[in-house]
C-alpha cells in the first residue's frame, strides 16, 4: 500500500523527489518566518528604529546647515587658514537677514554655541544691528562693525566645523575631547570635561554594587541550594518577593527607612549609639544601599541555579581523600560555581550602568550616573546631539558586555551548567 | 541531593551555621525595607515614623479619593492590559516561528527580538521620545501601550519559547495526518497544551509594563501618568503616608501575580512529574 501510494505520487508529478524535499522545506522555512516577521517588523518601528534614530542624531549637523545655507556653500572650498573672502561675509549676511526673518536665528546660535562659547551673543547682536544688506563689497566691514568677532578667524573656524552634514563633534564631547582650531583632536577645556567623571563613576558605582551583590548573594544562594527542597522554596519567597515588588515600592522604602527621622536613625539614636542623625540618603551610600537590594535577586538566581546542579558527591570524595572543609570548598566547591559569578555579576554589572531612577531618587548631585546626563541633555537642555552620543557611548559599552553574557550563558547551556 | 549536604564534623558545622546566619541576614536585609513601609501606610498620623500613633486606614481613603492617583492606577491598568494583549499575540506567534525555524541567522533574530531587556531604559526611552514625537504619539496611549508592548515581548518570547521546547511537536504532527487544518491544529491540541506558558508569559508581560516608569517619564503626557510615574513625581517632591498606602497597593499587585505565576509553576511541575 505504501508502495503504491509512493509510486501513485511519483507518477503524478515528475519533479524528483529531492527537489520536492527541497521545497517543502522552504515553504517550511517561509511559513516560520512568516510567523516571526510581525514581530520584528514591530521592533523595528518601536525599537531598532528609534535607536538607530538616536544613534544617526549623535553624528546629524543639520542645525547650521540649514539656518545658514549659503555660508555654508561659500565656506565649502575655504582652507582655514585666514579670514574668509568678501563672498563668505556676503553670503553670512544674506542668511542671517533671512534667518532673522524665519526666526530661526537661535537654532543656529544655539548650535554654534557649542562649538564656540558665546556665539549665541555673537549671533543675536548680529541679527539686531543688521539693519539692511550690505552694499556689494562692503559686507566684510559692515560685519566686522557690528562684532569685531567676525574678523577673527576662530569665528569662521567654528561655523565651518558646524557645517555637517556629519560630526564628530558630539562624540568627541561624550569623551572629554574637542576639535582646536586647526582641526587637531585635544582634551576639551577643563569645565566642560566632566564626561570621563561620569563614565568612571557610573564604572564604579556598578563594580562597588556588583561586589556587594556577589559578597551577599553568595551565602544565600549557597544556603538555598543546600537545603531540601521545601525548605529551599519557601526562603526563596524572600529573594522572589522584593525581585517583583516595584522598583519605585523599593525605592521609596529605603528611603523611608534610611531618612533622618527614619527607622535605622530612630533605633541608633534609641540605643544611644548617636546623638544626630546620620546622614544615610541622598548620597552614595543610600544609591549603594538601594541599588544593591534592587539588584541583588539578579546575582542569587543564576549563582543558585549553578549551585543546584553540583553534585555533593564532588565534596564527599574530596573530604574523603582527606581535604578539609576549607580546601574542598575552595579547591571542588568554587570553581564549579564560576560560570554562575560569572554570570550573575555581569548581569548585575550590565543593568547597573544604565540605571536611572533609583540614583535619580537617592543619589545627590555627585551620585548621578551616565543616564542622568543623558535624561538631563534630552529634556532640560535640549542638547539631544550630546544626550545621543552620551547614548552611543552606554550602549556600545551594554552591548559589549551584553556579547560576553551571551557567550557565557550559551556555554554553559551545552555543558548543562544553567538548565534553568 | 540535599540531605547529602549535611554537615558532619564540627567545623563543616560551624561553617554551615555561619553561612545559614549570614544568608539569613541577606534575606532580611531583602525584605526589611518592605515590610517597614506596609505598617506605615495604616498610620492615622501623618508622619512616617513609629511608633505609630494608631491606626486608620485615611491614606487608603486618600488615595481612592485622590483623582490623581485613581487616573494613574487606571491608566496602568490600561497601557498594562493593552501591551500584553499586544505583545501575547506578537510573542506567541514570533515563539512559534522559532520553534520550527532553523537557520543561521537565529540566534541574530533571538538577538534583535531579546534586546530590549539589555539595553538600558534610559537609552530605549529617549530613542523613543525622539522617534515618536513627531509622529504625534508621545502623550498618547497608543504611544506608551507600542513602547511598552516592545519593552515586554522578550519576556513572552522566553516564556513561551521555554514552553514550546517541552512541547512534543509530534502531536501537532498527528493531528495534521488526522486532517486538522494547522490553525484547527493549534486551537484544539498545541494551546491547551501551551496555556499555562503562555499565562505566565502574560503576567510576566503585565508585571513589566506595570512597573515600568523610565519610558512613562519621557513619554506621557499628563493624562498618562501611571501609577510607578505618580509615585516617582511623589517620591521626589515628599513622601507622605498616601505614597506608602499606593506601596502597599502595588506591592499587593505584585504578591498577586508573583503567587499565580508560582501556582502555574507548581502545577506544570505536577503534571510534568505525572508524565515521567
Amino acid at each position: 500500500m505504501t508502495a503504491a501510494f509512493v509510486a501513485g505520487a511519483d507518477a503524478s508529478s515528475e519533479v524528483p523527489l529531492k527537489r520536492r524535499l527541497k521545497r517543502a522545506e522552504r515553504t517550511r522555512r517561509l511559513k516560520a518566518l512568516a510567523l516571526i516577521l510581525p514581530l520584528l517588523l514591530f521592533l523595528l518601528f518601536t525599537f531598532l528604529g528609534p535607536i538607530a534614530g538616536m544613534l544617526w542624531r549623535s553624528v546629524d549637523d543639520w542645525e547650521v546647515r540649514q539656518v545658514l545655507p549659503h555660508t555654508v556653500a561659500a565656506l565649502a572650498d575655504w582652507d582655514g587658514k585666514d579670514v574668509p573672502g568678501e563672498p563668505a561675509f556676503a553670503a553670512l549676511a544674506g542668511d542671517i537677514r533671512t534667518a532673522r526673518d524665519a526666526g530661526t536665528v537661535a537654532i543656529a546660535s544655539k548650535r554654534l554655541n557649542y562649538a564656540l562659547n558665546g556665539f549665541r551673543t555673537i549671533m543675536s547682536g548680529t541679527a539686531r544691528n543688521l539693519k539692511a544688506l550690505p552694499e556689494p563689497g562692503t559686507a566684510k566691514d559692515t560685519l566686522i562693525g557690528i562684532n569685531p568677532a567676525w574678523g577673527e578667524r576662530a569665528t569662521w573656524v567654528a561655523i565651518k566645523s558646524a557645517s555637517g552634514p556629519l560630526t564628530s563633534f558630539y562624540l568627541l564631547g561624550a569623551l572629554d575631547l574637542t576639535r582646536n582650531v586647526d582641526g587637531a583632536i585635544v582634551a576639551a577645556p577643563e569645565e566642560q570635561a566632566i564626561y570621563r567623571d561620569v563614565f568612571g563613576r557610573t564604572f564604579t558605582i556598578s563594580l562597588g554594587v556588583t561586589v556587594l551583590c556577589l559578597i551577599l548573594g553568595f551565602p544565600v544562594a549557597y544556603m538555598l541550594a543546600t537545603l531540601p527542597t521545601g525548605q529551599s522554596n519557601v526562603l526563596m519567597i524572600f529573594v522572589l518577593l522584593p525581585f517583583w515588588t516595584s522598583l519605585l515600592v523599593r525605592t521609596c522604602a529605603w528611603i523611608v527607612v534610611l531618612q533622618s527621622e527614619g527607622i535605622v536613625n530612630d533605633s541608633l539614636r534609641w540605643i544611644g549609639l548617636i546623638d544626630e542623625p546620620l546622614r544615610l540618603i541622598y548620597n552614595r551610600f543610600g544609591v549603594y544601599v538601594a541599588m544593591t537590594h534592587v539588584l541583588l535577586p539578579f546575582m542569587i538566581l543564576p549563582l543558585y541555579s549553578s549551585m543546584r546542579s553540583i553534585s555533593p558527591a564532588y565534596m564527599r570524595a574530596a573530604a574523603s581523600l582527606g581535604a578539609s572543609p576549607v580546601t574542598a570548598f575552595l579547591r571542588i566547591y568554587l570553581p564549579q560555581t564560576v560560570p554562575g559569578i560569572g554570570a550573575g555579576s555581569l548581569l548585575v554589572f550590565i543593568l547597573a550602568i544604565g540605571y536611572y531612577i533609583t540614583p535619580a531618587l537617592v543619589g545627590g548631585a555627585a551620585d548621578q550616573m551616565i543616564s542622568y546626563f543623558i535624561a538631563f541633555y534630552t529634556t532640560e537642555t535640549v542638547n539631544w546631539g550630546l544626550a545621543s552620543a552620551l547614548g552611543a557611548v552606554l550602549l556600545l559599552a551594554t552591548l559589549l558586555l551584553a556579547v560576553v553574557y551571551g557567550k557565557l550563558v550559551h556555554g554553559q547551556q551545552v555543558t548543562g551548567g544553567m538548565k534553568n | 541531593m540535599s540531605d547529602n549536604h549535611a554537615p558532619r564534623t564540627a567545623s563543616q558545622r560551624v561553617a554551615w551555621i555561619t553561612t545559614v546566619v549570614m544568608a539569613s541576614l541577606v534575606l532580611v536585609f531583602l525584605m526589611a525595607p518592605i515590610l517597614a513601609i506596609m505598617p506605615l501606610s495604616f498610620s492615622s498620623g501623618s508622619y512616617l515614623t513609629y511608633p505609630l500613633p494608631g491606626l486608620s486606614l485615611r491614606w487608603y481613603e486618600d488615595f481612592l479619593n485622590s483623582p490623581r492617583w485613581v487616573s494613574s492606577l487606571k491608566n496602568s491598568v490600561i497601557i498594562g492590559v493593552a501591551s500584553t494583549i499586544l505583545s501575547m499575540v506578537l510573542g506567541t506567534l514570533a515563539s512559534l516561528g522559532l520553534a520550527q525555524w532553523k537557520s543561521k541567522f537565529k540566534p541574530l533574530v533571538l538577538a534583535i527580538v531579546l534586546s530590549p531587556v539589555v539595553v538600558p531604559g534610559v537609552i530605549t526611552a529617549v530613542g523613543l521620545y525622539f522617534f515618536f514625537a513627531p509622529l504625534g504619539l508621545t502623550g498618547s496611549y497608543a504611544g506608551l501601550i507600542l513602547a511598552h508592548t516592545a519593552l515586554s515581548t522578550p519576556f513572552v518570547v522566553i516564556t513561551v519559547s521555554a514552553t514550546l521546547q517541552s512541547f512534543d511537536m509530534n502531536l501537532a504532527r498527528a493531528a495534521a495526518s488526522l486532517g486538522a487544518s494547522p490553525i484547527y491544529a493549534f486551537r484544539r491540541v498545541i494551546l491547551p497544551l501551551i496555556l499555562p506558558g503562555l499565562a505566565s508569559g502574560a503576567l510576566f508581560a503585565f508585571a513589566t509594563s506595570f512597573d515600568e516608569v523610565v519610558v512613562v517619564l519621557f513619554m506621557a503626557g499628563p493624562e498618562q501618568r501611571t501609577l510607578p510615574r505618580e509615585m516617582f513625581s511623589g517620591i521626589r517632591e515628599n513622601i507622605s503616608p498616601t505614597i506608602t498606602a499606593a506601596a502597599v497597593i502595588l506591592t499587593t499587585i505584585s504578591v498577586i501575580l508573583l503567587a499565580t505565576l508560582e501556582a502555574l509553576r507548581r502545577r506544570n511541575e505536577r503534571l510534568k512529574g505525572n508524565l515521567r
